[in-house]
């Protein structure tokens, strides 16, 4: 078998200068570079969520005063968004594994890879330091007028950070983009490409088409605030719903963003843990690129009580309903998959069962906001938030956790504590629950968003919100300290430890820094399930 | 890398096509066509963009790849200018429902 | 060691794959530039619908002629490029670096053209903002046209500016002997950037000045 860990050459022991990491252009070093950045905002952003949520068990809100909470619930948005959901698997995970998945040594253009990292932490600093010099307040969504001309709160500074940190994921999506077309190994073709790549490439497509256009609505605010052009001003006949477009343009489908790299990471877990080949691998592969494909089409569906045309509307509306097609069929090829299989319940496999069935809630709610008539009573409310919580927490980083699981003996060589890692997924699973099911009752009772306060009769429900906050948080908790733990504690991990298939497992953990001794040769089809017993670890 | 070098002489006969569309799309402005107007001004962009792109920056001569991203991109824009434009253009349309009525 | 050697990056296989990887790796990025100034052209395209004659009125304040020689100085500027790419292709460093010098002359004129213009925008109080001054009834919207004009030909200008930065660097490399028949993917697809940036012009020349100059 391969040499220990300890003595062999691998991408973490080959330097361990500071200067390595901060200069490197290796894809597996950039991606843990990245793991430590989006944890630091992932706990900023949830501290402010904490805030929030003590604040809202009383219905006077007393714990922070009005202004506050505004700009609470903006850097919350802000940077669990910008800074956490967005890069989290595609810059984590995404970096390490597309190389080594598709055969090959680096991503195309590895400096370039550093300097999106650096751009990351350059707009982190940005958005950082506005929240510093007091925060912002007018929602992540940053609305016109009030964004461009009214508010008195660091608009200009959090713009410049948010406008910066697009260029990382836009220069990472290049990056993967052509990676995947131009640096496949032999024998590598697009349809035996594991479906997590499939759905990496469609992310980017996001990232390349739809990151610029908020660049450009960022870009129009700060002319409209600093150089007192007039953009969005209704004082001049600027229409406010213009900006709405050019943002939603980007942000719809940035949730795709969101959730894709997801759904890549259970295709690849529910495989291996039903020692079963994936049902429908080209359904899966198609309806990755549909979802961003559709998703572009359907933003309009944030503004439907916004002043924008009915007929719009309307189209936006059916339009939604034809996004759900191809996530649907996910999941349905996902249970098909586990149909027949010999399933077992290791960490992974409970993180990729906890997003299938929230994803769906998650999901079929949204079709209720896409429905014009329900919106109109739902829009703004509670309900909305415990749907978009559904698929970015419950979904979105769910995935992150499953896949972080799935992939730690590969990326640190070592494995960590099983009976731990399943402890930690049930507890988050139940406090995500109680966290956000709550909303969707709130939501519908009338409660409604960004506000401080709330009439005394929904107290109950809140509180019941929050107390699934604190054990939610527990969830996360415990796997960053079982993780820290099982670096220097826990034994090491072999190549194979689940016996799955793909490229990745067939290297040693951790990868050497060019990743391959020698470059492979692909002949066989993806998923050829079931292999030989796991190793014993 | 493509192995075509193309003849400096297309070139010069691509930027000689460009210059009289430029002097052109000029010239028409100050002609009358109504609404016509922008549509041949848009019109004649278009010409003068698509011979950069196939002939300045070699498309011409590469792979259907580079027309797929291309025509991606172009389709993107159409999309979010398209999809703007027919918002604002129908957004004075109201719908008035018919009044019900109790003759049979 | 051989030039192809040096000139061969880790990750690649061969030069041909890394030209490949470059070539395209430059479209993707013209792509995302398209959908950036595309939020500016949506925008215009709404408020020159919803406000027709203030835009007219607005279009008929910019100087024709200056705009039409911005534009035939950016066209014979891609021409310039274009015969820097090939004659990198051909191998001839001295035309390479002539062509790559009057590239970036003709770049400088066209800002040198833009800054005239600007200038004469402050004189006749044409810039958005507490001093802009119009006749009536079309004050208010023209505003929005300036300021369109301002984003969208400022936005415009700072590109070139970085594509006069690539070309120094791409002129620096080319006094340094470092491009050959064989290896000279940085000239190719640094044209391809100056061109896209010539490309944008070619649509906002008509749209910002040639509306209704018939009447």
């Amino acid at each position: 078998m391969s040499t220990p860990a300890a003595t062999r050459k691998h991408y973490l022991n080959a330097d361990f200068s500071l200067k390595s990491w901060l200069l490197t252009t290796d894809h597996k070093r950039i991606a843990l570079l990245y793991l430590f950045s989006v944890l630091v905002f992932f706990s900023l952003g949830a501290v402010f969520a904490a805030i929030m949520r003590l604040n809202l068990l009383t219905p006077q809100g007393d714990l922070v005063q009005a202004e506050t909470y505004n700009k609470l619930f903006t850097m919350h948005g802000l940077i669990m968004i910008f800074f956490f959901l967005i890069p989290s698997i595609p810059a984590v995970l995404g970096n390490f594994l597309i190389p080594i998945m598709i055969g090959a040594r680096d991503v195309a253009f590895p400096r370039l890879n550093l300097a999106s990292w650096y751009i990351f932490v350059l707009g982190g600093l940005f958005t950082i330091s506005a929240a510093l010099s007091g925060g912002v307040d007018t929602g992540w969504t940053f609305y016109t007028p009030f964004s461009s001309i009214y508010s008195t709160s660091h608009v200009a500074l959090t713009v410049a950070g948010i406008f910066v940190v697009g260029f990382s994921s836009i220069l990472t999506g290049l990056n993967f983009m052509v990676t995947i077309h131009t640096m496949r190994a032999p024998g590598m073709t697009w349809f035996r490409m594991p479906l997590f790549i499939w759905s990496m490439y469609a992310t980017s497509l996001i990232f390349i088409l739809g990151t610029p256009v908020l660049a450009i609505s960022l870009v129009l605010i700060g002319v409209e605030r600093l150089l007192h052009l007039g953009i969005f001003d209704p004082r001049l006949g600027g229409d406010p719903l213009l900006f709405q477009h050019l943002f939603w343009f980007y942000s719809h489908p940035a949730v795709y963003v969101m959730i894709l790299p997801g759904m890549g990471v259970v295709s690849e877990i529910i495989p291996c843990f039903a020692r079963k080949k994936i049902f429908g691998y080209h359904f899966i592969a198609f309806s990755s690129l549909a979802i961003a494909v559709i998703g572009f089409l359907v933003w309009g569906h944030h503004m439907f009580v916004s002043g924008q045309s009915v007929y719009a509307g309307m189209a936006f509306s059916a339009l939604s309903f034809l996004v759900a097609v191809p996530s649907a069929i996910k999941v349905f090829n996902w249970t098909a998959t586990l149909y027949g299989g010999a399933v077992s319940f290791d960490t992974p496999m409970l993180y990729a069962f906890g997003f299938i069935g929230l994803f769906t809630i998650g999901g079929l709610t949204g079709l209720f906001l896409a429905t014009l008539g329900m919106d109109i009573h739902v829009h703004d409310t509670y309900f909305v938030i415990a749907h978009f919580h559904y698929i970015m927490v419950g979904s979105a980083v769910m995935g992150f956790l499953g896949g972080l699981h799935y992939w730690w003996p590969k990326i640190t060589g070592k494995m960590y504590p099983e009976a731990w890692g399943r402890v930690a997924a049930l507890i988050g699973f139940i406090g995500f629950n109680l966290t956000f099911f709550p909303q969707f009752i709130l939501g519908y009772l009338g409660m409604p968003r960004r506000y401080h306060m709330y009439p005394p009769e929904f107290q109950t429900l809140n509180v019941l919100s929050t107390a699934g906050a604190s054990i939610l948080g527990v969830g996360y908790l415990l796997p960053l300290l079982y993780l820290l733990w099982s670096l220097r504690y826990a034994p090491a991990a072999g190549a194979n430890p689940w016996g799955a298939t793909g490229l990745e497992w067939q290297t040693p953990s951790p990868p050497p820094t060019e990743n391959f001794e020698q470059v492979p040769v692909v002949g066989e089809e993806p998923y050829t399930y079931p292999t030989m017993e796991a190793e014993v670890v | 890398m493509n192995e075509h070098v193309i003849p400096p002489r297309l070139y010069v006969a691509i930027w000689a096509a460009l210059v009289v569309l430029t002097l052109l799309t000029t010239g028409i402005a100050y002609v009358d066509l109504g609404l016509f107007n922008p549509i041949v001004a848009l019109t004649i962009a278009v010409c003068k963009a698509t011979l950069v792109v196939l002939f300045f920056m070699h498309v011409y001569y590469r792979t259907r790849l580079t027309w797929v991203f291309i025509a991606a991109g172009v389709l993107w824009l159409g999309l979010l200018i398209g999809f703007v434009l027919t918002d604002a253009l129908s957004r004075g349309w109201i719908l008035t429902p018919a009044p019900w009525t109790t003759a049979v | 060691m051989s030039e192809s050697a040096i000139a061969l990056a880790h990750q690649f296989e061969d030069l041909e794959q890394q030209h490949r990887a470059g070539w395209l790796g430059m479209w993707i990025f013209l792509a995302t530039e398209v959908m950036f100034f595309g939020g500016m052209f949506a925008g215009y395209a709404l408020y020159r619908t919803l406000y027709p004659a203030a835009f007219a009125e607005g279009s008929r304040q910019l100087e024709i002629a200056w705009g039409a020689t911005n534009t035939l100085v950016l066209i014979c500027s891609s021409l310039t490029m274009a015969m820097a790419v090939h004659q990198a292709e051909v191998g001839r460093r001295g035309r390479l670096i002539g062509y790559l010098v009057g590239t970036m002359a003709l770049g400088v004129m066209f800002l040198g053209i833009k800054g005239i213009e600007y200038a004469h925008k402050f004189e006749h109080h044409l810039v958005p903002g507490s001093g802009f001054e119009f006749p009536a009834p079309f004050a208010r919207n023209a505003q929005i046209f300036f300021s369109f004009y301002f984003a969208m030909t400022g936005m415009h200008a700072l590109h070139m500016l970085v594509g006069l930065g690539l070309l120094t660097a791409l002129l620096i490399r080319a006094w340094q002997n470092e491009f050959t028949p064989g290896h000279h993917a940085a000239v190719e697809i640094t044209g391809l950037y100056w061109h896209f940036v010539d490309i944008v012009w070619i649509f906002l020349f008509p749209l910002l000045y040639l509306i209704e100059r018939h009447r």
